[in-house]
């Protein structure tokens, strides 16, 4: 008992001790979790790329003084992967899309049943100054601004001065492609073109329609039942005699049924390089591969870069239009923070940064501004003017099936027939639109 | 079983009072049965039977998930639509034709293998046996990405094999016509599958009594005779296990079509039919008919393959 009373009241410090040490620490963990924890996580669904907005998330939570933090999530390669994804999780209400980047073909199809929280008036204001007007109307559906125009992308015809100039062409002037095909042919070399089943089929396709006068799609805002296509024109016909052309005569290299940007860009960079149409994105890799030793430096000095060619002479050429645009789900918990965080994404600055860092274009013109630019892409006038010519794709919510049903009948492009072809194709879209036929 | 109860139990000499036990212990047993197989059971109804069920539920409608308010009840619209439609028949065909020609190449090499490995001596034949099935081991996808790099024409190695064969184009794009395609995906298939199918032919030997053999040999049959008239006739069950399983599953063929062609130049099959009308065209009434119809495919598969498999083990049983 006396032992007890002894030890009574070093038993009792213990815990009192161990007490105040867990509250103490308890308290300065809670306090820590708290500031964190308060803060809201915005994310934001990213197309893969070299780390650009992961850069800018950083950059923007940081300037958020404390308002929200984006955590960036990382999605599928190919824009179609991504659409997928993104309308899945859409229609099943997940409330993590705070930012998404979207492909601008299928913004329609996610507007149209109201997936994408709306863009208020003031946001849509500031953002939408001095940016492109492709990149503008790729960001709307029925006339509203639906989207936020982050970069904006545009295909250039690249060239090699050697050719080019063996071939006798003036390069100084548009060019058709009658004329690159020609000396292409003539000097026994390839056209590098993207004949894969694939996105990219689209992307030619429509290029070509457009700067024949034509376009897929005459009512894109139509139901599907109501849908009317302008493949069967005269438009049409040139296209795929283009197409063909390059198929048949084997201009495009024998792997052309598979041929991606990224197989076009090794194929222009070889001893059998001509012309290539393909996005911005080979000069900084081009550049990296001289820097590593696995290209010859001359090959720097021989690619050349102009506008997209012309179908016809007189008419002006309507290069394919990519980039990516940001929305807000509409199951977001936070839609004003994800539109103010958006504002500061598409700042003029951080645009500038991400085409120098990860070569995509701007789409406000204010961000060409940057000296930089300049420097790094030594093309970045051409692309400007590329991208206020350019013409974006259908915007309709069945571009999908648009999509899908024109890279069936149009790849390989040595199967394409000019005079059955884009009538077939139409014939087979409608079907399908009208739920008659598989896709 | 409740006769063998009641024969068993003549020691106490009471069959009434015997099998009253013996039956509630059959009756515990059976719960416990229950029991233990329940949480599978359970499982199996949430991921197999429900979304058999669900499936067969919306291919009666026309339902689109980026349009749920104009989801509309059509009954069997979708079915009539897709048996009407030359997309299903052709590659339903060109189903049918990998799962003939892989199943039949796989047996024909299955069984060399397996004969191979039967003849191995002691010592090599478990190496042998590990060696052969290291194709089998490496994911479909990986192994349908090598293949697709080895034959792509931008950046494959199997063309420079054609620099010094006279006559064949080193240019070839294997990628770009039907049968080519079709050719690569199968090899493939067949390179990864051929081991596992060696392995059950090579069980099914071991099953064969070596007197039997013995004999026919001492009796003056050929190798022929023997192969045809003895052995196979005794590795039928074996035989049709493989040829069950592996039908099935060629039917199935997904990863390597869609890894290789992505169903282009006609190499489209059935299951990438179901995937990329509902998922890529997020159209979940008509992709799950596909789905409900493909499915409808397999059982039938299964019934046929069943009944042949019983025709066989009855014969099996016979001929012993």
């Amino acid at each position: 008992m006396p032992q007890h009373e002894r030890f009574e009241p070093r038993n009792r410090k213990k815990p009192r001790a161990l007490a105040g040490v867990t509250l103490a620490l308890g308290a300065m963990l809670l306090s820590g979790c708290s500031e964190t924890e308060n803060v809201p996580t915005l994310t934001w669904y990213i197309n893969p790329d070299d780390g650009g907005q992961a850069a800018i998330a950083e950059r923007c939570t940081a300037d958020s003084g404390g308002a929200y933090r984006i955590e960036t999530s990382l999605l599928p390669n190919d824009a179609a992967s991504q659409r997928e994804q993104l309308a899945r999780r859409l229609a099943a209400g997940d409330s993590s899309l705070d930012i998404m980047s979207l492909d601008p073909p299928f913004i329609p199809e996610l507007a149209e049943p109201g997936f994408l929280a709306p863009v208020p008036e003031d946001v849509a204001q500031r953002t939408t100054e001095n940016v492109v007007e492709g990149a503008l109307a790729g960001a709307q559906w029925k006339d509203e601004l639906v989207t936020v125009p982050f970069w904006a992308n545009t295909q250039l015809l690249w060239y090699r001065k050697s050719v080019a100039e063996a071939a006798g062409l003036d390069m100084s002037q548009p060019v058709t492609w009658q004329q690159i095909m020609d000396a292409a042919a003539s000097q026994d070399k390839f056209l590098g073109v993207q004949g894969q089943r694939g996105e990219s089929m689209t992307v030619w396709v429509n290029a070509l329609i457009e700067s024949g006068g034509g376009q897929i799609i005459q009512n894109p805002e139509a139901p599907a039942a109501e849908v009317e296509l302008g493949l069967a024109s005269e438009a049409g016909t040139k296209a795929a005699e283009i197409v063909s052309t390059i198929g048949d005569e084997g201009l495009g290299g024998p792997g052309l049924a598979t041929q991606d940007e990224n197989f076009s860009m090794i194929l222009f960079q070889g001893d059998n390089g001509s012309f290539m149409v393909n996005w911005p994105f080979v000069w900084p890799a081009t550049n990296s591969a001289v820097e590593a030793g696995s290209l010859d430096e001359e090959l720097i000095e021989d690619i050349g870069w102009t506008t997209y060619p012309r179908v016809d002479e007189n008419e002006p050429a309507a290069p394919p239009l990519g980039g990516i645009n940001l929305g807000v789900g509409a199951a977001s918990q936070h839609p004003e923070l994800a539109y103010q965080a958006i504002e500061c994404i598409v700042s003029p600055e951080n645009q500038a940064e991400y085409f120098i860092t990860n070569g995509n274009p701007p789409s406000n013109t204010q961000a060409y501004e940057d000296p930089r630019i300049e420097e790094a892409f030594p093309m970045a006038d051409t692309i400007r003017e590329s991208l206020e010519l350019s013409a974006p794709r259908p915007q309709t919510p069945y571009y999908n099936e648009v999509s899908i049903g024109l890279q069936q009948n149009w790849a390989p492009p040595g199967s394409v027939v000019p005079a059955t072809t884009p009538e077939q194709t139409a014939e087979f879209i409608l079907a399908v639109l009208r739920g008659e036929s598989l896709l | 079983m409740s006769t063998q109860v009641k024969t068993s139990s003549p020691a106490t000499g009471n069959k009434k009072r015997a099998a009253q036990p013996y039956s509630e212990r059959a009756r515990g047993e059976r719960r416990l049965g229950w029991l233990l197989a329940g949480p599978a059971f359970v499982v199996m109804l949430a991921v197999t039977a429900y979304p058999i069920v669900q499936a067969a539920y919306d291919s009666l409608f026309n339902y689109r998930l980026t349009a749920p308010s104009e989801r509309e009840f059509i009954g069997l619209g979708n079915y009539g639509v897709i048996l009407t439609d030359f997309v299903w028949w052709r590659d339903l065909g060109v189903t049918l034709l990998i799962t003939v020609v892989t199943v039949v190449v796989e047996l024909i090499l299955g069984f060399a293998l397996a004969l191979v490995m039967h003849k191995a001596l002691k010592s090599v034949r478990g190496l042998l046996r590990t060696a052969i099935l290291v194709p089998y081991g490496i994911i479909t996808v990986v192994s349908a990405f090598a293949w697709f790099y080895a034959f792509d024409i931008n950046s494959g190695y199997i063309n420079n094999w054609f620099d010094w064969v006279p006559g064949v184009d080193p240019d070839l794009n294997w990628f770009a016509g039907t049968w080519s395609s079709l050719f690569v995906i199968m090899a493939s298939e067949i390179w990864k599958t051929t081991p596992f199918i060696s392995l059950l032919l090579l069980a099914g030997l071991a099953q064969v009594p070596d007197e039997l053999t013995e004999a026919a040999e001492v009796d003056g049959a050929t190798w022929w005779e023997r192969m045809s008239r003895v052995i196979l006739p005794n590795m039928k069950a074996a035989i049709m296990v493989a040829v069950l399983f592996r039908a099935l599953d060629a039917f199935r063929i997904f990863d390597n079509v869609f890894i290789m062609t992505n169903g282009a130049f006609g190499t489209e099959v059935l299951s990438l039919l179901a995937y990329r009308t509902s998922i890529s065209r997020l159209e979940i009434g008509m992709g799950s008919a596909v789905s409900v119809l493909l499915f409808i495919c397999v059982l039938l598969i299964c019934f046929i393959a069943i009944k042949l498999f019983k025709v066989d083990l009855a014969g099996a049983r016979g001929s012993k």
